[in-house]
């Protein structure tokens, strides 16, 4: 007997949706075969890899984290262009991290004035991500949506509370693409896409967001709901669920024991930096290999590893 | 293919003997139909039957038992292409590399590594559970190192293609089952008699995946069925494409020639970068190593790879669970609350991290309640006052307390009456509905 490749074809394929304008204007999706399957068919278009930033000074992360970026002092928009021009990101994920009504609950105009420069300062695509407050993020949403119309920006996210205020101004009224939220349940990712799709918003200006979880924390949980996307998406051409998938992983991944925990706390465990640097790409490349289209890390050597990592798998 | 359970029962004895423990031969062979009973649990099924059945049901992909004593392990197995078409069975081994090019002091500093990693998570202990030697043209250096790497009592692998060689290699640790990598067209014919001879589980590599093929046929053929298929070269794409299409080509394919493990190393196709190491390690445990190689062991590669490893590879029908125990944050003190949560390991997971991001004090007790989310668990009467009030006394943390305080998962606010009764002295406070809003709710408690 000689050997026979079993290679496997799908009908379905993850629908295109470009982020961002100019000539760096990126796009997502595009396979038709599982991630980085480019030996079975059209892996699409590579993965993305996106730099975090906030919208309050760096020093509100650790302190290498202010030392990184230390030029940019307190000026958002002076730090996306650091980011920008140092780390050449795919696009930069913007958090309104200081627009949480129960933290320093920054108005919505201020927010607004803070995206606008951070958008007219670089040319990557932007990202916008929110408070994770539904009421206060849709509120946001809607006005970034607005100053910025033209930008093609992505808003991160719209869920099942706020999808309608989020998906009408954003990509109706506005023009901007819209990633719907939901939390590691297919069926809840399929109800989403289907309600925004009612809304009028076209498959072409949605992205998803299924959620994730560090590695360690649940992460089982995030890859099999993105095998089974994917094998509807694909297998059963399911056109709800053929978005493609933005994963914001340090999110998740910076606020484990494994990067949360000093020196001093766990003494054994060695540089807390190295160990968080570990965390997110570990995440990271479990995403990739899942489904992600795109994902967000927050420390430029991750960034600069998973780019490696895109480079090499495809 | 495997039988059904009707083709099953025709091979019973169908006198309903009971003697398996199940109520009818029928009842019997619906089980064994559904892999969740060996079929020997018979005593008297006929070895006709049995074979015909082993036949029928041997899984498409072998099971490779390496190592002895307490590095014992089994690789391979596995049955499905994703954890949630069933399970995933067995996880893949994190081997760290040596060869005989080492400096004594760097040897000496990557075993005091190996060793220095090793702990507990959720049941289940962490450590590097392969040394892999590779020979490269020392064979003094070769066989002083593997003879110090074996007495870390892990599962010993040896990289050498040198026939004559790795017969010494293999005299210095035999009787514990080893692993010997390094069979290529070459030399194939003298490393398949080695392999018998020592009982070893013979390595495989080749250029493309149809040589792979025949040389993984030309050792069954010799009657060396314990195989592992080296899928890696120096191209990243090329190995992750060689994993997928030998574990696809036996699981869907049904060919049992491309049935065996594989190994792949992470440390030389990420070329001494260490974060591209942990990024292509974390990619193989999902698609598809059985053994992965690292060039070194830190607490920093292994936190996220053992950590993604033990998710990925939890049976999707059995909950994970964490111990049952008081959990301490941040040097908790006599007058710090007690928050109470259940024992599903997701739960705990975002509970305990939100208490761990509010840096403030406090004890976390999570009692026995049978591995589900609150609701679910409270539902089915497994978290609740009764249950909170025996984990209060086995614990002994009243005798740690001052200040009673008990917080509630805000979802089942209803207990709180229940527990007042059950818990005379201690105040019950209703806690937030989130785990998101527990470091806001700390900090205003406190």
């Amino acid at each position: 007997m000689a050997y026979k490749k079993t290679a496997k074809k799908y009908s379905g394929k993850i629908s295109q949706v470009t982020v961002g304008t100019g000539e760096k204007a990126i796009t997502l999706g595009g396979k038709n075969v599982l991630p980085f399957y480019k030996f079975d068919g059209e892996a699409g278009n590579k993965p993305k890899v996106g730099i975090e930033i906030m919208d309050e000074s760096p020093s509100e992360w650790s302190g290498e984290f202010a030392e990184l970026y230390s030029e940019a002092g307190n000026d958002t928009a002076a730090w996306a262009k650091l980011v920008e021009e140092k780390y050449a990101p795919d696009f930069i994920c913007l958090r309104f991290e200081g627009a949480d009504p129960n933290g320093k609950n920054k108005s919505v105009e201020e927010c607004v004035e803070v995206a606008k420069k951070v958008a007219d300062s670089i040319t990557v695509p932007l990202v916008v991500a929110g408070s994770k407050n539904n009421d206060k993020d849709a509120e946001l949403f809607k006005n970034v949506a607005e100053a910025l119309q033209g930008k093609n920006i992505l808003l991160l996210a719209a869920k099942e509370e706020n999808y309608k205020t989020v998906g009408a101004a954003g990509a109706l009224a506005y023009g901007q693409k819209v990633a719907a939220e939901s939390s590691v349940d297919i069926n809840l990712a399929k109800q989403l896409n289907i309600l925004m799709s009612q809304l009028g918003v076209k498959k072409e200006d949605i992205v998803m967001n299924v959620g994730c979880a560090a590695v360690g924390y649940g992460y089982e949980y995030v890859s099999s709901t993105m095998d089974r996307i994917l094998l509807a998406a694909l297998g059963q051409n399911d056109e709800s669920l053929q978005m493609p998938i933005i994963t914001a992983v340090s999110f998740d991944s910076w606020s484990v024991k494994e990067s949360l925990a000093t020196e001093a706390d766990e003494p054994q465990w060695g540089n807390q930096m190295e160990r968080g640097i570990h965390m997110e790409v570990s995440t990271a490349a479990a995403c990739l290999v899942s489904g992600s289209d795109a994902v967000v890390v927050r420390h430029p050597k991750s960034l600069e590893t998973m780019k490696k990592f895109v480079n090499s798998m495809m | 293919m495997g039988l059904t359970g009707i083709e099953i029962f025709k091979l019973t004895p169908r006198t309903n003997c009971k003697e398996c423990g199940f109520p009818t031969c029928m009842a019997f062979s619906m089980k064994v139909a559904s892999g969740a009973v060996e079929i020997e649990k018979c005593p008297h099924i006929s070895d006709e039957a049995k074979a015909k059945l082993s036949e029928a049901t041997a899984p498409p992909m072998k099971t490779i038992t390496v190592g002895k004593g307490s590095s014992e392990k089994k690789i391979g197995g596995e049955t499905v292409l994703f954890r949630h078409e069933k399970t995933l069975v067995n996880k893949p081994l994190i081997a760290v590399q040596f060869c005989d090019c080492i400096s004594d002091e760097r040897l000496e500093e990557k075993i005091s590594n190996i060793k220095k990693v090793s702990y507990d998570r959720i049941g289940e202990h962490m450590q590097a559970e392969g040394a892999i030697v590779k020979y490269c043209g020392d064979k003094d250096k070769f066989l002083k190192v593997l003879g110090n790497v074996k007495d870390l009592e892990l599962v010993n692998i040896l990289y050498c293609s040198d026939a004559a060689v790795a017969k010494e290699g293999l005299e210095l640790v035999k009787d514990t089952n080893p692993v010997l990598l390094g069979a290529n067209s070459e030399n194939i014919n003298e490393m398949i008699s080695l392999a018998k001879e020592y009982k070893a589980t013979l390595g495989i590599e080749a250029g493309t995946i149809e040589e792979l093929y025949s040389l993984a046929e030309t050792a069954e053929k010799a009657g060396q069925k314990e195989l592992i298929f080296n899928v890696g070269g120096k191209d990243i794409a090329k190995t992750f494409e060689t994993a997928v299409e030998t574990r696809r080509a036996a699981l869907v394919g049904g060919d049992r020639t491309m049935g065996y493990p594989s190994i792949v190393f992470a440390n030389t196709l990420s070329d001494g970068d260490d974060y591209l190491q942990t990024a292509l390690a974390s990619a193989f445990v999902l698609k598809y190593a059985s053994i992965i190689v690292l060039d070194d062991m830190s607490y920093q590669t292994a936190l996220p790879l053992f950590g993604l490893r033990q998710n990925i590879f939890t049976d999707p029908q059995k909950p994970m669970r964490v111990e049952p125990k008081i959990y301490e944050f941040a040097n908790p003190k006599s007058d710090s609350p007690v928050l109470v949560t259940v024992d599903f390991a997701l739960t705990y997971f975002v509970v305990s991290g939100e208490i761990e991001r509010s840096k403030m004090p406090a004890w976390l007790m999570i009692p026995d309640s049978g591995g589900y989310s609150v609701l679910t668990s409270w539902a089915a009467g497994k978290f609740s006052g009764s249950v909170i009030r025996q984990m209060v006394k086995d614990s002994g943390i009243e005798e740690k307390l001052t200040v009673k305080r008990l917080v509630i998962p805000g979802k089942v606010a209803v207990l709180k009456g229940d527990i007042e009764e059950e818990l005379p002295g201690w105040e019950i406070i209703v806690g937030p509905d989130e785990a998101m809003q527990i470091p806001k709710f700390l900090n205003e408690l406190a």
